[in-house]
């Protein structure tokens, strides 16, 4: 267990004792980062990253185990000559179909857990909510933080509940979403992160997708800056996953250009950074095959699942 | 190796019409100078001449003067507040339009990266015509009096560092206010002018309102001595500030002096360490550092030194130095070769003192003008690097134990411009901010300018304020 981490209070003094973060500071970096011109062949190598690093999602309550094959039928075939993505996300109910389609295929399949989205259920039915989702197959596990907990300053909690759940995924990535829209001061967000990081997360994430804000670059900003921090503090790099409002190349370049120039070149990589959305794919396509061709295709020319 | 490399993203020349000469502009016409006198205009980024620039003699500053007393006599003066703010409205407008031509011209000439003239100086250059064309019908109710009037013709010298910016900021409150005026752009960076001249023009503005002659420090020289100027507004080093004080001494002309700077940047161990990584950058390494109020020392708490200089040494190895005209470049060219050999003898001499200097690993182009970002570490109040304004890329570290050293560090310079407080404590940002002599304090950011906000100097960073209600008081008699 981290030395921060023995008690309450002393949890409580790490996590208040991190520098603060200025709100207006944060969002003029990100708008200044966001003139950056990416053209041609770095615009080319950066639609490929992006399709390479989405987490292709539904989460609906109106998913069926159609709708489900369908989404993993266009996570293995997105397109003519475009990568494959990087994940399925779905429901734990549906873990076992997508697991049908994607097995051996290399496309992981990654399932919310914990209660999601509110995450507001007795433990133990969180914890089975994950063993189920494991048990059928995920290879990915993105589960909620307790932001009543957190909102009431129990950290310890909401960090032993992370490690419960860290220890119920077993072999399976842990994805921890921090519903950022929640937690609203860019302060909270870097408790969070070191909180979620120091408890064994995998990854940090935005977002359900279920709140509005859902993922903002400035708080993508702060994430970012925690995990460069906690790699050079600790020496583990934790990844990080915006979800939610991503929805065209023109956003999606602008998260990787904060990544290039916040946590560095080595998080452009998808065992380092993802995007959780649903439509944001078949724009990237659209914007691939005009790249390639010199003219867009009509929507039609770019399936809907 | 990043395979993530930006590819060039240069912003299009051909928005601009170069012609390979320009006259003076006096009387609403562009003339050729008395004694056909010309220099050339260069881009620093390249060496290339862009232009010839008329050089303007004493002969030309009186006539130029002539038509500026005789619009103020005639036109200016007499009309009424609403109908100036007219043509002040017409001329912000016009400036938002041709903003890209502006931009990419202020960029060729100066050096300056596009991202800088597109996002900051055009728009803040309109912004300031908008606000001051809102003053010209209420000066009335600006606190000078019932009916404050102009001072007459109004002499103006402004510096290569924000050419259309400074132009703005003199101008605008001029003409508001009902004075006319002549202008002297400086000798590297002649050409938004020029392109405002043709703005002034665009707009009907009445001839003889706004003269722009060009040259060198004798144009300059020329229009200090003039009999028939009311007013000398200068914004420059502290060297010729000194000059021209001692020139207009026992004359009836008014003076406002805008010189040099060292100011402090202050970081207390309880600021927000990556944004005031970021405010560090954006005051010293904005605009190449060519920035009277640029915080070229900066003043770190003790006890977190180490930890910010890595943070600050991460993030300015980031800094994209090279073309101007990429929209990616975060760091442009050195505006002249003299100003590169000023800054490259004051880094000798900081390296020879004894601090210790830093540069990151960056490439910089064979041609032109460039100095790599450089941060002098291990540096005492002793060091000329911490009394004399580099103008340059050159920022000075100093460590400071308590708020009443570092009050009294920030303090200890014959400059007083600005100042800034890094902090998450409101209480500690009023009480050192109440005690810095300084004319702008910035809490939690830097280098952020308004033209509702006065900007001005203490001790020999100058006296006047520009911009706000207080930069009307200027040109108010």
């Amino acid at each position: 267990m981290p030395e921060q981490v023995h008690t309450e209070s002393s949890l409580r003094r790490f996590l208040h004792g991190l520098p603060g973060v200025d709100t207006v500071g944060a969002a003029q970096r990100t708008a200044m980062l966001g003139t950056r011109s990416i053209k041609t062949t770095a615009k080319a190598y950066a639609i490929d990253l992006a399709i390479r690093m989405t987490d292709l999602t539904t989460l609906e309550g109106a998913d069926t185990p159609g709708k489900v094959r369908a989404l993993c039928q266009k996570a293995l075939h997105p397109g003519a000559g475009a990568p494959r993505v990087a994940a399925v996300c779905v429901y734990p109910s549906m873990v076992a179909t997508a697991h049908e389609v994607l097995r051996g295929s290399g496309v992981e399949l990654a399932s919310v857990a914990t209660a999601f989205p509110s995450g507001q259920a007795p433990l133990a039915v969180r914890l089975a909510d994950t063993a189920a989702a494991v048990a059928d197959g995920a290879t990915e596990i993105d589960m909620v933080i307790n932001r009543g907990a957190f909102l009431a300053g129990r950290y310890l909690e909401v960090f032993e509940e992370i490690q419960a759940v860290k220890k119920t995924c077993g072999p399976a990535h842990l994805k921890v979403i921090m519903e950022t829209g929640e937690l609203a001061t860019l302060d909270n967000v870097r408790r969070a992160s070191w909180l979620c990081m120091l408890a064994g997360a995998d990854f940090i994430k935005t977002s359900t997708g279920k709140v509005t804000p859902a993922a903002t670059l400035p708080v993508t900003l702060v994430m970012l800056e925690a995990v460069r921090d906690f790699a050079a503090a600790h020496g583990r790099t934790i990844g990080v996953k915006p979800a939610g409002g991503i929805r065209t190349t023109k956003d999606a370049m602008k998260y990787l250009v904060l990544v290039n120039e916040t946590a560095g070149p080595d998080w452009l990589d998808p065992a380092r950074f993802r995007f959780g959305a649903s439509t944001l794919l078949n724009d990237l396509l659209m914007q691939r095959t005009k790249l390639s061709t010199g003219h867009y295709g009509g929507p039609d020319y770019f399936s809907l699942d | 190796m990043n395979m993530f490399e930006y590819a060039p993203a240069p912003e299009s020349r051909s928005v601009v019409s170069l012609q390979s000469s320009y006259g003076l502009f006096i009387d609403g016409e562009f003339v050729d100078p008395r004694d056909g006198g010309t220099m050339k205009t260069i881009s620093p980024a390249t060496e290339e001449t862009l232009a010839e620039v008329a050089v303007a003699t004493e002969a030309d500053v009186d006539i130029a003067v002539a038509a500026a007393r005789r619009a103020y006599d005639t036109v200016w003066g007499p009309m009424p507040g609403r109908d100036r703010a007219k043509y002040l409205f017409r001329i912000a407008r016009l400036i938002q339009e041709r903003s890209r031509e502006l931009a990419v011209l202020e960029t060729l000439d100066n050096g300056k990266p596009i991202r800088e003239s597109r996002d900051v100086d055009v728009p803040l250059a309109a912004a300031h015509f908008f606000y001051y064309a809102g003053w010209a019908d209420k000066l009335a109710h600006a606190g000078f009096g019932a009916d404050p009037r102009p001072l007459g013709v109004v002499g103006q010298v402004i510096p290569w560092n924000f050419p259309l910016l400074m132009l703005a900021w003199k101008i605008a409150p001029a003409l508001a206010t009902g004075n006319t005026v002549v202008l002297k752009p400086a000798e590297t960076t002649p050409l938004t002018a020029l392109l405002f001249a043709d703005i002034c023009r665009q707009a009907d503005l009445p001839a003889g309102v706004v003269n722009i002659v060009t040259g060198a420090g004798e144009t300059g020289a020329a229009l200090v001595r003039h009999p028939e100027i009311d007013k000398i507004a200068f914004t420059g080093s502290t060297a010729v500030g000194r000059n021209i004080a001692q020139a207009i001494a026992g004359t009836r002309k008014r003076l406002t002096l805008e010189l040099g700077g060292k100011a402090a940047n202050i970081v207390f161990d309880d600021a927000p360490i990556d944004q005031a990584v970021e405010g560090i950058v954006n005051g010293i390494f904005f605009n190449q550092g060519h920035v009277c109020c640029a915080g070229s020392r900066l003043l770190v708490q003790e006890s977190i030194a180490d930890e910010l200089l890595d943070a600050l040494k991460r993030r300015v190895s980031q800094l994209r130095v090279g073309d101007p005209l990429d929209k990616n470049t975060d760091v442009g060219a050195i505006n002249s070769a003299e100003q590169l050999a000023r800054i490259s003898e004051l880094s000798s001499a900081g390296e020879a003192e004894g601090a210790t200097r830093w540069s990151p690993a960056c490439e910089l182009p064979s041609q032109g003008f460039w100095f790599a970002p450089t941060i002098f570490t291990g540096v005492s109040q002793a060091h000329r690097i911490a009394r004399e304004e580099v103008f340059g890329p050159v920022l000075s570290v100093l460590t400071f134990r308590t708020p009443a050293e570092a009050i009294e560090k920030a303090n200890n310079t014959q400059y007083g411009l600005s100042a800034g407080i890094w902090t998450e404590k409101g209480s500690r940002i009023l009480a050192v901010a109440d005690k810095l002599r300084a004319g702008v304090v910035w809490a939690n950011t830097f280098n952020k300018f308004d033209p509702t906000s006065p900007f001005g100097g203490y001790k020999e960073s100058g006296y006047g304020r520009e911009g706000g209600r207080h930069g009307l008081e200027a040109y108010c008699a």
